[in-house]
Formats: structure tokens, sequence, C-alpha cells
């Protein structure tokens, strides 16, 4: 794995200055690379810094590989000729993983420190200062390593994990694209608005315990799922608006409803209670912390109720209906407005419930959270086949495996690209979906 | 609160390069979506790639300003070409995922620490103006009046901008008025007619993409000609706000996406300096909130233009130009 | 009726004989065939929607392509058209073979068409919709858009053409108006009128009398009639069996994708394959009255079986949908 790893940076080094002019436009397309979810907005980089030095017996250490976990995403950076590296975050007062490689350390040196079990991988404190430096013990001794299929396992739980979150959200945008045909480019914002009403209601005037803050929340979210019907959706579908309009309509309200976030949380990132829970061994390299675990818990209960309800009850039956074909159910007695009205509060619940899970996967709760993941929750639905929800359960869970897994062999900060390219692909090659029906008759 | 001050900044941002940037770019825009119906959701992508494509020649191969601009253009037009080839072929709403994700990706690898010595990742790219600057044939010294004052350098790229947006307004008209614009909104309307008629629609498409590449692109290049080249531009906000900027003026016409930029950069800068200025008389209100605001303005007047005011406030209310 | 009988008025226009080669079959031999189609067979999942063995459509003649709902007669269509592709088979215009030749050529090499749901181009005016109809024009290439004195006089003369053909149809009043602006009726006459901007060999139309207000109904027939007589070929769905007898020189008939029957229009009508096809439990009744076209009454014939307007909306409908649908899969 390491070898094609660097072999793939060498290569990439070497051939990046012609490459990346000539080809740019080609790379975006049919490169594997990837890069971290970056603020939507238009600021000037990171404000915060996290540096160190990687010197060997007072020589400095050249090109040894390190990777910077935390809010933001995942960074990875090389020391200079001077053993120097420097990564910018976007966030303070919050603790950052420094993860150095040790397979680019020369040959039989690694890091040494008799008092941790996994001394290449240090814990940054970032306090208000904004700025954080970590050095490693580096000397002759024996290497922490952790076996490929062990980062490969810990990465597929992760996976799973992200992918399960991501599911809650994908199957609200693709019940609303199945039934009303609006590519709802807000449905990011109704994930953001799950974990700031949480956030709202744990640490507001009057702080609500966070087992009765989230169930709350939901609710909330769903409320908010059916005012945006009544008040936006239904009048402009009484209207007759075509579906280009609706996206365009949709886009509007997802940058209102960001700035609206930003304008009461501000720009910073905020924790929900117990988001520090300790990561606790499982077997393997696995660990997880107990919120992990009931995050995923949750998911697949949730997920569960969600197919049963879908396969089972009038209600659930009517939506599919109205997916497979508009005119046919209309005609066959369903009221179509009422359906989409429920998929509309379904799926804002829902899309508020994966936004909770998603404050603590990442962790944190910021204004932009929700339009970070939007184009990982489409290509979720898309994978899957547009319109289709069991199809977005699937593709969510594929997108968030490739984005966890993919990072064994591309750089973490281009994780999400490697998810959106397959996003690409499968529109170009595969329009309906995996699981998609290749036509109908009309 | 200094009145003079503000409207001075706002008559000053009529001459800004990011106005003259955003009006390449809804030119480009109105090419792509208000003639042809096609719904190009990577704005951001063409402007990045035409400013990276000019600073990093610039940086990396030491090409002269104006080579430099003509490789950052024929970037543009290769990512139109390898992106329009497979996804011209699928409908509306396909083509704005494809193309929305397309830029992120590029967005993505300009920002990747995994080539920072081309694209300076975080840190975007500086230090390439001097052949820029060097070409200026303006004298050292301050010119003009009123908020209109620029010293040589900043007359330069203004000078620029408006030969290039000149240029493309003009080149626009002319295709627009043309027997090859009467196909352009024949597409819009419906293909499979244009197709029986014996037009080869997908080539036409094809090169509605290119043409309104270059143009996005020469944003991004009059753009970073101003200032530096930093992936935190080229996000998909921006693409939003362009359209914004564009259906303003009206999507399907050839003054439209110029005046919609005038006066949404006008309109962006009255509010970021009123604003602030206003928190001081509203207590409940924080300089930082009354900054966010604009933003949240920009989303509702996107959706209230799209429903109520589809054409802009220009269009003719019969060229309503939403693809159906 | 005989090309040597009465002189072409409107009420009986001449008719063509002579078209095919032994005894009229599906599939039969034509003296001078301009669409010669083998095999072509087009599925839709499980459904086969068209599956021709042999079929020769008669040059310089109007030919009807009638069966009842469903039986392919669109799909068809779509595939001479090169606007499907056909899971297998072979055919050709004129002796080129069109397999795999996109829509945009095929009309290009003179075979143009329209559709049953008119598609005027709304937010053009009636006159940019003609003469977007005009091919090989040097404005429409790109480089040379931008230089108008390259295209200005070529300009002028399609301008001039598609003021004609718009006098012909009563349309010139209209010719600066947004194509939105006009009835159904008159759409269909624009659009048939803007596929012969191409100056075509073959016209082929689909239902140009679907939607049609009877007061326009005589001269779209006439129009029709016209083209054969300039010297075009003409193929054209349709369910009005009136207007079939009275204007078609030819008629193939179609029934769950095969070509059943084909001959003169007189006498196809009475081969009991057809009337299998087509009348199912209305055994006696006339193919007019069956297609809803004409009231029972009218038709002499007293039967329950009338098909009223309603149902034809219905099926009108149920294609609108189908025809939604096929573009939104796309």
């Amino acid at each position: 794995m390491e070898t094609s790893r660097s072999a793939l940076r060498a290569r990439l080094s070497r051939a990046s200055g012609a490459l990346m002019l000539a080809v740019a436009a080609a790379l975006a397309l049919f490169s594997f690379v990837i890069a971290p979810a970056g603020a939507a907005t238009t600021d000037d980089g990171d404000p915060y810094r996290v540096s160190g030095n990687v010197q060997l017996d007072g020589n400095p250490l050249e090109g040894v590989e390190l990777t910077v976990d935390g809010p933001g995403g995942s960074q990875e950076v090389a020391t200079d000729a001077n053993g120097q590296w420097v990564v910018m975050v976007p966030e303070k007062n919050t603790t950052y993983t420094v993860t150095l490689n040790e397979d680019t350390l020369p040959e039989g040196i690694a890091v040494v420190d008799e008092t941790d079990d996994t001394p290449n991988v240090k814990e940054a404190e970032m306090g208000p200062g904004g700025r954080v430096t970590v050095n490693f013990f580096i000397g002759e001794g024996e290497r922490h390593v952790t076996s490929f299929v062990d980062q490969l396992v810990q990465r597929l739980v992760n996976g799973v994990n992200f992918g399960l979150m991501l599911a809650l959200a994908a199957v609200g945008l693709s019940l609303v694209y199945g039934t009303t045909g609006i590519s709802n480019f807000a449905h990011s914002e109704l994930v953001t608005f799950g974990a700031v009403v949480t956030s709202a209601l744990a640490s507001g005037l009057l702080p609500v315990p966070i087992w009765l803050a989230i169930p709350a929340a939901i609710i909330i979210s769903a409320a908010f799922g059916l005012a945006l019907d009544v008040i936006l959706w239904r009048p402009l579908r009484r209207k007759g608006v075509g579906v280009v309009q609706l996206m365009i309509v949709s886009i509007g309200l997802s940058l209102a409803l960001r700035y609206i976030y930003q304008f009461f949380i501000g720009g910073g990132t905020t924790q929900l209670p117990f988001a520090d829970a300790p990561k606790i061994p499982l077997f393997g390299a696995v660990s997880l912390s107990v919120i992990d675990m009931v995050s995923i818990g949750i998911s697949i209960v949730v997920i569960v109720g969600f197919a049963l309800w879908l396969t089972y009850s009038r209600l659930g039956k009517a939506t599919r209906a109205i997916s497979d074909n508009p005119s046919l159910a209309a005609a066959s007695g369903i009221d179509v407005d009422f359906v989409v009205r429920i998929v509309w509060v379904v799926g804002a619940g829902l899309a508020g419930l994966a936004g909770i899970l998603y404050a603590y996967y990442r962790p944190g709760i910021k204004w932009d959270m929700g339009a970070q993941i939007l184009l990982l929750i489409f290509a979720a639905v898309t994978l899957g086949g547009l319109g289709t929800a069991f199809g977005a359960l699937v593709g969510a869970l594929i997108i968030g495996v490739i984005v966890e897994v993919s990072s064994l062999w591309i750089p973490a900060d281009l994780r999400f690209a490697g998810a959106l390219v397959v996003l690409i692909l499968i529109l170009l090659f595969r329009p309906q979906g995996i699981l998609g029906r290749r036509e109908r008759i009309g | 609160m200094d009145f003079l001050q503000i409207l001075s900044n706002a008559g000053a941002s009529l001459l800004a390069p990011a106005t003259l940037a955003y009006a390449l770019a809804a030119l480009g825009l109105a090419v792509q979506f208000g003639f042809t119906g096609l719904l190009n959701m990577g704005v951001a992508g063409f402007m990045a790639i035409g400013a990276y494509g000019y600073a990093i020649s610039i940086l990396q191969f030491d090409f002269p300003w104006w080579l430099a601009a003509l490789t950052g253009l024929a970037a543009s037009a290769v990512f139109a070409l390898i992106l329009g080839i497979p996804a011209l072929r699928l409908r509306g709403d396909y083509l704005a995922i494809v193309t929305i994700a397309a830029a992120e990706v590029v967005r993505l690898l300009f920002l990747t620490s995994a080539f920072d010595d081309v694209t300076g990742s975080a840190d975007g790219l500086s230090g390439y103006h001097e052949s820029f600057r060097g070409a200026n044939p303006i004298p050292p010294g301050t010119y003009g009046f009123g908020p209109w004052t620029y010293n040589q350098t900043d007359w330069w790229v203004r000078i620029m901008g408006l030969i290039v947006l000149a240029l493309g307004v003009v080149a626009v008209w002319r295709l627009m008025s043309s027997p090859w614009g009467r196909v352009i909104k024949g597409i819009r309307e419906d293909e499979d007619a244009v197709r029986s008629l014996g037009k080869n629609v997908f080539s036409y498409k094809l090169q509605a993409l290119v043409i309104g590449g270059l143009l996005m692109a020469a944003g991004g290049i009059v753009y970073a000609m101003e200032r530096n080249v930093n992936s935190g531009v080229y996000v998909t906000s921006t693409t939003f706000f362009i359209y914004t900027a564009l259906l303003l003026g009206g999507a399907a016409t050839v003054f439209g996406p110029l005046v919609g930029s005038l006066i949404f950069w006008v309109l962006q800068t009255l509010l970021s300096n009123l604003l602030p200025a206003l928190s001081q008389l509203l207590p409940f209100m924080t300089q930082i909130q009354a900054s966010t605001l604009r933003f949240i303005l920009t989303g509702v007047a996107l959706m209230l233009l799209v429903i109520f005011r589809p054409q802009g406030i220009f269009g003719n209310k019969k060229e309503l130009t939403f693809v159906k | 009726m005989s090309s040597d009988s009465a002189p072409a008025t409107g009420a009986t226009p001449v008719k063509t004989t002579g078209l095919h080669v032994g005894e009229a079959a599906p599939g039969v031999a034509k003296v001078d065939p301009i669409i010669v189609a083998d095999h072509v067979r087009r599925t839709f999942g499980g459904l086969t929607a068209v599956d021709v063995d042999h079929l020769e459509i008669p040059r310089g003649a109007i030919t009807a392509l009638i069966g009842p709902n469903g039986a392919g007669k669109t799909t068809l269509f779509n595939l001479l058209t090169g606007f499907d592709k056909p899971d297998e088979g072979t055919w050709t215009f004129d002796g080129h073979a069109l397999s795999g030749v996109p829509a945009y050529r095929v009309a290009r090499m003179g075979q143009v068409r329209t559709f049953q749901l008119t598609k005027a181009l709304g937010l053009l005016t009636v006159l940019d919709n003609m003469k977007l109809g005009a091919t090989e024009q040097r404005g429409e290439r790109f480089w040379s858009s931008l230089i108008a004195p390259l295209w200005r006089r070529q300009d002028a003369e399609i301008e001039e053409r598609a003021m004609e053909l718009l006098a012909k149809f009563k349309l010139d009043a209209k010719a600066q108006d947004f194509a939105a602006s006009l009835s159904g009726g008159q759409r269909k006459l624009l659009e048939m009128a803007r596929a012969l901007m191409s100056s075509p060999q073959l016209v082929m139309l689909d239902e140009p009398m679907a939607g049609v207000n009877p007061a326009l109904t005589e001269s779209l027939l006439h129009h029709i009639l016209d083209l054969k007589k300039e010297g075009m070929t003409v193929l054209f769905v349709e369910h009005d069996m009136h207007m079939v007898r009275h204007i078609a020189d030819w008629v193939v008939v179609m029934a769950e994708g095969r070509v059943v029957a084909e001959g003169d229009p007189h006498e196809v009508m009475k081969n009991p394959a057809v009337v299998d096809a087509y009348l199912g439990a209305h055994q006696d009744v006339d193919l007019g009255v069956v297609t809803g076209r004409v009231s029972a009454a009218e038709a002499g014939v007293s039967t329950s079986g009338t098909v009223d307007e309603a149902t034809i909306e219905a099926e009108a409908d149920a294609e609108l949908a189908a025809e939604e649908k096929r573009k939104g899969k796309r």
C-alpha cells in the first residue's frame, strides 16, 4: 500500500507542473485525487496554524509525511528541507490529531516514546491563541505499525457510520425528488437545521438535557419541513412552476438559510454535549466512542423503521406509487398533495436527525456543515437511482465507505473529491443509478 | 454614518475588477443557460481554471501575460469539452449536478496539499503580476476623479477588463442576432424539433458550452490580474451569486448579465457598508451579523426573482427563458 | 379511383396507382420504393413495440400508416427518422443505409418529419421558426455567423422563401408573432411549412389532423395533396379514415408492432386481418366511427359502439404522458 502511495506522490509531483496547467480540466474528471471540506465562504484560507519540526539528532528530516485530523477535515503535509511543516486549520479551541507516517522516515528510524502505545500519534490542543506546535521524539527504534487490514477495517467501520448518517439525509432528498421532481439544494440546510436546533436547545437559556433535546430537535425539524411546504413549495406547485425554476428557488433558499444560521451562531464551531467522548478499542485497530456506537444504532433502527413504513404502510405505498408515476397515482385516487406534504415532513425530520449525528461525526456544529456534504448526499441519491428511496440507502452506504476507504490511497484532503468523481461517472454512464431500471414503458 | 463614503464605495464598485469578472462570467452563463438552456452549475470551476491557468503558466513556465491568459482560456475550453462531450447528452437537472460536482472537484484539486508546489494549496498563488504590469502603457501616477481615482496599475487592470468585456458583449450580440443564435434559441425551446430540421444539436450545445466557458474563464483571469488566486473564491456560492446577477438583469439578453452584475455588486457594496453602520442604531445586531445579512438578502432575492420575475428586471416577459 | 379519372379538384384528388409489384400483401415490393426497411425490431423492456419484417414505401405517392393505438406507428416513425434506435434491423432511404445515422443527418438527406405533439418553438417568432427550417445556412456556422456580410444575402433569400410559404399557409400575417401565440391548428400548419423549408423529398407527418379545428382540416388536406403535386413523397400516420381514403394512394396497416396489411385504401379495409386488428367487437362499424372522427349517424350505421370525443381526449392524454416519460428518461 505504502509503495503505491509514495509512487503515486512521486509521479504526481514530477508531472504536476505541466499536468496542472495543460490538463487541469482532465485531471478534474479522471484522476482519483481529492481535498478537504473547505468553508463555503470567500475567506482567504484557514486562519489557525498547527506546525512542527521533525529532526533526528539536530538534523532536519525532509519529506516526512504527517496527517492532521480535526474540524475541517483531514490534511496531509510533508516536511520541507528544514524539517518544518505547517498546516492551516479552520477552528480553534478544539483538538487536532497529528499522525506521523513512520514509513516516510529513514530506514531504522522511528518515533520513540516509552510511555505511549502509539508514539507517532499526538493530540494537539488548539488554544485561543490559534497556534500550536507538535513535535515528535525521533530516534532509532521499533516502529509502531498498523497493518493494512487493520486500517482498512477501521475505515470500513467509519465508512459505514458515515454512510448510515448520509442515508438518513439522502432518503429524504430522494423522496422529495421522486414525488415532486425538485433537486432540492436546500436539503443540506435541513441537515444543518437539526444540529443547530439541538445545540440551541441543549445550551440555550433553559438548557434541556441532550436526551430530550435530540428528539425535540427532530420534531422541530419535521415541523420546519411542514412549514416550508406550506409557505413555499405547495404554492409553487399550485402555480405550476417548472422544475428548473424550483431548483433555482431551492438554491436561493439554501443561501438564505445558510447565512441565517451564520447570523445566529456565527462563523465558528460549537460542540454538542459528549462530543469529546473517548474512543474505546473494540477489536483489532477498531475503536469507536460510545457516541459512535449509539449513532450507528439509532441510524439502523430509524432506517429499518423507515423502510418498513415505506413498504407496508398505506402512506408509504402511496409515496412509492407517486414516485413511480405521478399521474397514474393521482388517477387512482391518491391525494398527491397530502403525500407530498408527508414526504417533506418525514424528509426534513430524517435530515434533522442526520444533522445531529453529523455534528457528532465531524465533530462540531458549523453554519455550513450541511453544505459541505450536500454533494455527497446528491451522490448517494444518484448512485442508487434518482427518486428511489431504497437506492438512496444503498448509495449512501457506498459513498460513505468510498469516502473513508479511499483515503488509504489518496491524500485525505481529496477524499470528498473521490466520491464526487464517482457521482459524475455514474451520471454519465449509468444515469438510472445502480438499482434503477434502464427504461420504463410510458 | 458617512453616507458620502458609502456612496463613493458603491460607485467605485461599478468599475471594480470583481464586477467586471462577474459580468464576464454572467455573460458566459447567459450564452449557456439563457440562450441555450444548459443548466451549468459549475461557473466557479470555469473561472478557477481560467485564473489558475493564468497564474500557474506564469509562475511555472515564465509565460508572458498574454500567452498565460490564452493558456487559461484554452484550459477552460478543454474542461468544457471533457465535461460536455459526455454530459450534454444528459437532461437538464443531471447536467446541473454533473457540472456542480465537477467544479467542486476542480476546487478541491486546487486546494489539496498534494499539489502544493504548483497550486499553493490553501495559500493560493501570488507574485505573478510582473509581466502584466510591465506591459502597462500608462505612466505612473494617479488618475480619475471621485470614487474612480486609481493608480496606473489599477487602471490598467480595469481597462483590460473593460476591453475584454466589450469584446465579449459584441461577440455574443453578433452571435445571437445571427442564424447561429436562432438555432441556439431553438434548442432551448425544443431540441427535438431543431434536430428534425437537420441541425446537429449536440455540436451546437457543445459550442455554446465552450463559448460560455471561455467567457467565464476570462472573468476568472481578470479577477486574477488584480490580486491573487485563491481556491476559496471559487466555491459553489460564487456560482449561485452569478446566477443571481444574471437573473437580475435577464438571462436571455446580451446586456442583462452586464447590468445584473453592476446592480449585484453595487447593492452588495452598499449593503456591506450600510448594514454595519445601521447596526450601530439597531442594538440587537452586531456588526458581523449585519454583514451576514446581505448574503441572506441575496438568497431571498434569488428566490423572489425566480418566482416573480424570471425574465429579469429588463427581460421581456414573453422571452421568459426557463427550460421546461 | 385511378390517375386518368377526373382532374384534381379539391373534392376528388388524383390517386396514384400501380405502385406495387404483385399481390398487395404485407411487405409487397414497390415499383420505385423510397424507403426499404428490413427486420426492424424495437422492444421496450418485455414489450415489442415494432417488429417489421419488410416494408417498402412508394416514391411520389401519399402513403398512410394506420393502426389501432399502441400498434407502433409513432415508434416506427421515430426509428425511420433516427429519433430512436432499434434493437436490430436495417433500412434505407433513397438507397442510403440509415442504420445508426443520427436524426439530424437523416433530416439533411431530405427526409423531414413533424411530431404528433406539435413542436413549435414558442419563444421564437413564426418567421424565425420558418427560417430555422432552411438547410445549408452559412450563418449557422460558428465563425461565419460572426461576420454578417457572409450570410446576410442568403438570409434574405431564406426570408423571402419563408414569407412565400407562410403566405401559402395563410400565416403571413403572424410572421412577427411568437409561435406560442398560435392556435393548435396553426402550429400544425407552421410545423408543416417549416419542414418544407428544407425542400425535402420525403415528408413524414405524425397525425397531422390531431387536434386541428375542422375549419383548418380542409386546408391541411390541400397542402398535403400539394406536396405530392410538387413531387414529394408523403408518409403520414392518421386515425381519420375518411381522410385516409380521401387522399392516400397506399395504406399500410400496423397492429401490435407488425405490418398486417397493405394495399389500396379502399381494398385494404376489406382485408379480414385489418378488420380483426382494428375492430374487435365493432365488426360492422365504419372505421371512421371507431376512431371517433365521424359520428355513427353520419356514417349511416346504428351502433352502440361509438367512441366519443372524451375517449379520444383520454388517448391523447395517455400518449402525451408517454411522450413526457420518454423525454424524462433521456
